[in-house]
């Protein structure tokens, strides 16, 4: 689910565009509804405001769910050292993969995806069916550059 | 913090419901009663995210069955403190900064800031320069007016449009990465000129944008312009007459769609605009079709615009050559020593401009963007306010919201085209 | 240029104007604080200028514009340190514009700049919604940022910052980090 909220929102939208076209990945569809989908890709500045916001969708998803946090601002405030933008998303959500970029290139987010889609063939996510939590595997937080 | 929102007195009557309407709806447990004729309206609340709301805007619509009564348009869920990091930061150090405020034309802001500080600094950028920064504006103007098009015509229902608009804007991030290096965020403009010249595999490249341009302009208007659920849905809705539109602080496509002929291109002319000859696009009825109409003429007018720029462009350097204040050219600060001292004391300190201020506005795409500095006449600017189109436009929402059907909500956003970085600062 | 605009000011504000300056061909008045309603209406009605660009607070705490007069690596001119006192800090500028005027290049007849100085221990100044009803958003948020407040605005509540804020992040003695627990996250 694109959780677009600045400009690297415009790159997730070239991602899902006919040049980086996410549809060959088969993750076309892009419900806007937090209750039918598996993936939150947060895509820009979280502020203090809106970080309310964004723990609410995140809890109204099912499990399993997966995490990927696009652009520095998500991962870690970015180039916003001020008072009002949280530094980094992971103090609030917890995250799978991480995707740099200011904003990242779309080829970045799609390396992303694909992480993600070997970290779910791997099975090890609470809430899988036959997946077991194994203590290693689990916490791995993966950095695309 | 529950306790300190009661003890605070709200200052009037409409500030105190609305901050029960906002704490009701934000707490899922609590029951509110309120003694206002509210109890007979549905208030409906079209959340910071949204898919057809662009970016993170919060209207809460007060619905009367399907007709809109009032709305209450909530920002700040961007607000990322832009002025004051400006007060931080030097004025070379917050160009990148400026880049993500209208995060759809980036080079367009580029060009406001620098010619706002080049103002109180008093410097001029060399001809040359200015060719360079007219066509990286009206580039900007044309990726952003695609994507306007796209997002409302998506928004009503045609998904065929979104997906060519997006097309163009591909090609037209290949032309920046020539000239500018990078895709999207650009951080092109310097103090006194811009970061580097461009080649001429750059302008073949636009060259050659600028002549498909107008073919694939019209294919996407021959979707849209003649066709019957897409006038149904634009035409006479979220219409706006001149006299409340100059009152209200409109400006840009939305003010000319409503016949007034405002556009700082031509009203202070600021780079070579006075050179070059465009038409001024207006229309008269001041709906969401008219807005509409606007932005694809003015696409056409900026196509023209780059043409001419590309013919007249004179061959020179593109950084002005004042040592005090302009960054010099890199091969010279690693070769000489008078230049590696200058490179260093204005990334250290700053550019010195006199202590004043000043204010600048240019045509952006969504209206006019300004800049209001204040400087002590040290390196980093003492106040520097932003004057964002979008906070002005949408600050005209609730007036064309009134009366109208709910589903016609999204249209009228559409075709305002609010950008949040940019509203929220 | 400027001798012409300012008679012309001068005869139809009278003494409600304290002081005109001009930098860089840009006109700035400083107007009386219980007086700027009416020059808003003079200005829109008789001279017009009907459309506000633009309206923002600034906070003039120790402003000393004396590392103007020092040369450029730093060595010190002999200056008088001069503070902004406490009865002079806040500054509403208010930026108007006149639509109707398309004469000429420069920015003389057609921009003008309204300035205002406000008290710092009861930033109170008057509202011009009844005027230009553009003012309203500009005048929340120069509450919201410097907690200015303007009198008979319909709706004065904060802009960006959530209702229940305490602070007014854009003053010079808020740090740029924020104070940290002002604003509650999410537990994870």
């Amino acid at each position: 689910m694109p959780l677009g909220i600045s400009c690297c929102a415009i790159e997730m939208m070239a991602f899902a565009g006919p040049r980086f076209d996410v549809s060959r990945f088969g993750a076309e569809v892009f419900r806007f509804s937090p209750r039918q989908s598996d993936l939150l890709i947060v895509a820009g500045t979280v502020t203090y405001k809106m970080a309310k916001v964004v723990r609410k969708i995140y809890d109204q998803m099912p499990d399993p769910k997966w995490v990927i946090s696009m652009g520095v601002c998500a991962s870690s405030g970015g180039m916003y050292r001020s008072y009002s933008v949280v530094q980094g998303i992971d103090q609030f959500v917890p995250v799978d993969v991480y995707v740099a970029g200011c904003p990242p290139r779309p080829d970045s987010v799609l390396k992303a995806l694909m992480e993600i889609q070997k970290k779910i063939s791997r099975g090890n996510h609470p809430g899988q069916v036959g997946g077991k939590v194994s203590p290693e595997f689990d916490h791995e937080k993966i950095l695309i550059e | 913090m529950a306790a300190s929102a009661e003890d605070k007195k709200p200052k009037t009557q409409s500030a105190a419901n609305v901050s029960q309407i906002l704490k009701a709806l934000e707490d899922r447990d609590t029951n509110v009663v309120l003694e206002d004729p509210l109890e007979n309206y549905m208030v409906l609340n079209m959340g910071p995210q949204h898919p057809a709301t662009h970016g993170v805007l919060r209207l809460l619509v007060k619905l009367d069955g399907e007709t809109v009564v009032d709305c209450i348009p909530e920002l700040g869920y961007l607000h990322r403190g832009y002025e004051k990091i400006a007060e931080a930061c030097t004025y070379h150090e917050f160009i990148p900064h400026t880049d993500r405020l209208d995060y759809i034309s980036p080079l367009a802001n580029n060009v406001a800031y620098a010619l706002a500080v080049e103002k109180i600094a008093g410097v001029e950028a060399p001809p040359r320069a200015q060719y360079i920064r007219v066509i990286s504006a009206e580039l900007a103007r044309i990726s952003s007016h695609l994507m306007a098009i796209g997002a409302m015509a998506m928004d009503v229902g045609a998904m065929t449009v979104f997906l060519w608009s997006f097309r163009e804007r591909e090609k037209l991030y290949d032309v920046f990465d020539l000239f500018t290096g990078v895709r999207f965020t650009t951080s092109y403009t310097r103090i006194g000129g811009v970061a580097q010249d461009m080649d001429d595999k750059a302008v073949q490249a636009i060259r050659k944008f600028i002549d498909e341009f107008p073919k694939n302009l019209s294919e996407m208007g021959r979707m849209l312009n003649k066709n019957r659920i897409f006038l149904d849905r634009t035409v006479g809705v979220g219409a706006i007459n001149a006299d409340d539109a100059v009152e209200i602080g409109l400006s840009g496509p939305n003010i000319r769609a409503c016949g007034i002929d405002y556009d700082l291109r031509t009203f202070s002319p600021y780079l070579v605009y006075d050179q070059l000859s465009f038409d001024v696009v207006t229309e008269k009825d001041g709906d969401c079709f008219a807005r509409y109409m606007v932005r694809m003429r003015e696409m056409e007018e900026s196509s023209k615009l780059v043409r001419q720029a590309l013919e007249n462009m004179p061959v020179g350097p593109v950084k002005a050559d004042l040592p005090k204040r302009v960054l010099p050219d890199k091969e010279r600060v690693y070769t000489k020593m008078e230049e590696m001292i200058h490179d260093f004391v204005i990334v250290n300190d700053g550019v010195h401009p006199p202590a004043g201020d000043a204010y600048v506005a240019i045509e952006g795409s969504k209206g006019e963007l300004g800049f209001y500095i204040i400087s002590d006449g040290s390196g980093a600017p003492w106040r520097l306010k932003i004057r964002s189109p979008s906070f002005c436009n949408l600050q005209a929402l609730p007036l064309l919201l009134k009366g109208q059907m709910i589903s016609d909500v999204v249209a009228i956003i559409g075709s305002i085209d609010p950008i949040m970085g940019e509203a929220d600062k | 240029m400027k001798e012409e605009v300012e008679s012309r000011l001068r005869s139809s504000l009278g003494d409600a104007i304290v002081s005109v300056d001009e930098f860089n061909e840009q006109v700035s008045i400083e107007i009386k604080r219980d007086r700027i309603t009416d020059v808003c209406k003079i200005l829109k009605e008789e001279l017009g200028f009907n459309y506000l660009s633009d309206l923002c607070g600034a906070d003039m705490l120790n402003y000393d514009d004396a590392s103007a007069r020092k040369a450029y690596l730093a060595i010190e001119h002999e200056h008088r340190p001069h503070q902004v006192p406490n009865e002079e800090r806040f500054l509403v500028v208010y930026q108007l514009t006149s639509l109707k005027d398309k004469s000429g290049d420069s920015d003389l007849g057609k921009r003008l700049r309204l300035k205002v100085k406000v008290d710092g221990d009861n930033p109170v100044c008057p509202s011009i919604t009844s005027v230009f009803k553009s003012a309203n958003w500009y005048e929340r948020e120069a509450f919201d940022m410097f907690g200015i407040e303007f009198e008979g605005h319909p709706d004065m509540r904060r802009m960006y910052m959530p209702e229940e804020y305490e602070y007014y992040p854009l003053r010079k003695d808020f740090p740029l980090m924020g104070v940290p627990g002002s604003i509650p996250l999410p537990r994870r």
